[in-house]
């Protein structure tokens, strides 16, 4: 094991993919000579060379519609966005071409293709720079859809999306990358989608935390053990396509509640349809409603003020959670 | 006609049985999507037969070739089995596309023919994701890629041909000018009505051909394919032409005159060519009318083919929304179990 950030966690897994297969290569706005917006690439472009590690210009549906083309001939794309806003830009590319092409030629085609990119609040950057879409690509049979929140599943994730045939999109958040984690050195180390991992045990709720939010309802767990006595189950489903439903269901018949957390917007968000979900094939094991803690319903404000009050924090996921509880519960508060 | 000298005999009579073949096809699609045996949406390329055969004339078997929705003639002339084409027309399992893509994304792999794409402009930069292989791998495989005059209005167009010039793809560029962009004519769409010159300021020359001549169109093409594969350096191709049929089948042609169909009828690229290989002696009336039977031939197996392959099974709904492996398992395991098929949950 070595301590590293997570940027550091993903350029280690982009190096050592490059230096295994040849066909990988990588491509994006800055990333060669600048190392990357948010300097994930750094260092590449000099072991690697220009030919593998391509600074584009900015034209981000036609990039992944490059890395589509490539992919469908051979080749292994890892594509950077510079943030999830950006990626709107492509969506023509990443739902009609790269989600799709395989099906619609009867499977002749496979499109292993990354596109990697941030999300996610927190540096005042506003409505265009700041959102959270992992709802939106959730949405697109075709796509597999990763969310990593440790340096080590973002290392071990990454490696296992440049290794797949399908198409993954790729989420990072903007705050973890100068976060430290343990990370394995095996260069064979891998994460496999579809695995959700449980962060804490408990026995009286199940919180399921998406992206950064899995984090935040870590911390929200501590501190409903502290004072209120509740013992809280923290699950980070890790991908969202491929879906790891049996542990989260396993967790809810055990605890009988449920409550989840995510940065992005609530209607036709990731907990609007996996509260769908766990009602649909847990029902009989629920205490109470499936509890929701989300973004809010409007864009993503400068002010630091009203960002703050914009995107989940500890407070909003122990108070839902209480909620869960009626009245026993919340008595213990005081 | 421009003054082009014939090709050697083998190769003219090739084309005239290949542009009669997509002719053929063609009407018989359009009678058979009258019949309702055919779904959707149904764009004939009758008019434009020289366009395609010509420039897939310049192609070596090992070049990407990619078009629009308009492409059953690109399947026929890369040499796909018309049956198969039929079939897919019909959303039968014998389909080039297996029944999944029906007229307006065909696709034959074997052939390199790699696709039609309904999105106008969204082909684009698959092309150029073909030529960064070719690049990429450093073979001299080259890529053509065909889109309409309304193509070139898309940001796709712009975006691709700077990267293309940027990274010295081996990509030709053709748009078809085939002067609408469904219903609205190519002044009320196009500021620049000189197509070939679109590409200049992103650094990609244009040449034009008359895409109503088979044998210009080859010689064009064939130049702009020996550019980009030689000399590393895209092009962009103008092919005017004209199509005779509506933008689709569903279409009352309001925006043109029965007299501009006519007058461009008169440049019929199958009868133009035909005429001038009898007028050369390449052929005679009766050989002519015998290409003419054997693609009638060809069309009617095509349609008892079709006719005759069985529509997919619904178990085969979930096919290839994903490549199966360990870790996605299927469907199920990359959704949820709320339908009734499960498919991961039998591949676990």
């Amino acid at each position: 094991m070595a301590e590293m950030r997570y940027r550091e966690a993903l350029n280690q897994a982009l190096a050592e993919e490059l230096e295994r297969d040849p066909n990988v290569f990588l491509m994006g706005q800055d990333i060669s000579v600048f190392g990357g917006a948010f300097k994930v690439t750094e260092g590449l472009m000099d072991r690697f060379g220009e030919k593998r590690i391509r600074d584009t210009p900015i034209s981000e549906n036609t990039i992944v519609g490059l890395g589509v083309g490539s992919a469908m001939t051979g080749l292994r794309p890892v594509i950077e966005l510079m943030t999830i806003n950006f990626s709107l830009l492509a969506l023509d590319q990443i739902i009609n071409h790269a989600a799709h092409v395989r099906y619609m030629f009867g499977g002749q085609v496979s499109v292993p293709l990354v596109v990697r990119m941030p999300q996610g609040a927190g540096h005042q950057l506003g409505p265009t720079h700041s959102h959270s879409f992992e709802a939106l690509y959730l949405h697109v049979p075709g796509l597999l859809v990763a969310v990593p929140t440790t340096a080590a599943d973002a290392k071990g994730l990454l490696k296992t999306a440049i290794r797949d045939d399908n198409p993954v999109i790729f989420i990072e958040h903007e705050t973890l990358y100068g976060q430290r984690g343990e990370v394995p050195d095996d260069p064979d180390f891998t994460v496999p989608f579809g695995l959700a991992a449980i962060r804490r045990e408990g026995s009286d709720v199940t919180l399921i935390g998406i992206s950064r939010m899995a984090q935040t309802a870590e911390r929200a767990a501590e501190q409903l053990a502290a004072d209120h006595g509740i013992e809280a189950e923290v699950i980070d489903p890790r991908t969202l396509r491929p879906l790891d439903l049996d542990t989260i269901l396993e967790s809810v018949a055990k605890t009988n509640r449920c409550v989840i957390v995510e940065e992005g917007w609530p209607h036709g968000g990731v907990g609007a349809n996996l509260a769908a979900l766990i009602q649909e094939q847990g029902f009989d094991d629920l205490d109470a409603p499936v509890g929701r803690v989300t973004g809010v319903d409007a864009p993503m404000p400068y002010a630091k003020s009203l960002e703050q009050i914009s995107f989940p924090h500890e407070e909003q996921v122990i108070e839902a959670t209480l909620a869960l509880f009626g009245d026993r519960k919340r008595a213990s508060r005081g | 006609m421009t003054d082009h000298q014939l090709p050697p005999s083998e190769m003219s009579l090739e084309w005239l049985r290949s542009m009669t073949l997509i002719r053929r096809f063609e009407e018989r699609a359009g009678e058979q999507y009258t019949r309702a045996k055919v779904g959707g949406f149904l764009h004939l390329a009758i008019g434009e037969e020289a366009t395609i055969v010509g420039a897939v004339a310049a192609l070596r078997p090992t070049d990407y070739m990619i078009a629009t929705y308009r492409s059953h003639g690109q399947a026929l002339a890369r040499g796909s089995e018309p049956g198969r084409v039929m079939a897919e027309l019909f959303g039968r399992v014998d389909g080039l596309c297996r029944g999944r893509g029906g007229s307006m994304h065909m696709f034959d792999l074997e052939r390199r023919f790699m696709g039609g794409f309904g999105i106008v402009g969204g082909n684009l930069p698959l092309a150029a994701g073909f030529g960064l292989t070719s690049d990429y791998l450093g073979n001299d495989e080259a890529t053509l890629c065909q889109f309409g005059d309304g193509a070139s209005n898309q940001g796709t167009f712009g975006e691709t041909l700077n990267l293309a010039a940027l990274w010295s793809l081996p990509v030709v560029f053709m748009v078809t000018n085939n002067q609408f962009g469904m219903g609205t004519s190519l002044e009320r769409h196009s500021a620049q009505t000189n197509l070939q010159i679109k590409g200049e300021g992103f650094g990609v020359p244009g040449m034009q051909c008359d895409g109503m001549d088979v044998i210009d169109t080859w010689a064009v093409t064939s130049e702009a394919i020996r550019i980009a594969r030689e000399e590393r350096q895209p092009v962009l191709v103008e092919a005017l032409n004209y199509r005779f049929r509506g933008h689709s089948i569903a279409d009352p042609e309001d925006y043109r005159t029965e007299e501009e169909v006519l007058e461009w009828s008169k440049r019929d690229p199958l009868v133009t060519f035909g005429d001038r290989l009898v007028a050369e002696g390449v052929l005679n009336d009766e050989q002519r009318e015998a290409i003419d039977l054997e693609a009638i031939e060809a069309v009617d197996a095509a349609v008892a083919f079709a006719d005759a392959s069985p529509e997919p099974e619904p178990s085969s709904l979930y096919d290839d929304v994903y490549v199966l492996s360990d870790q996605v398992r299927g469907w199920y395991s990359a959704d949820h179990r709320g339908a009734s098929l499960q498919k991961g949950e039998e591949l676990s």
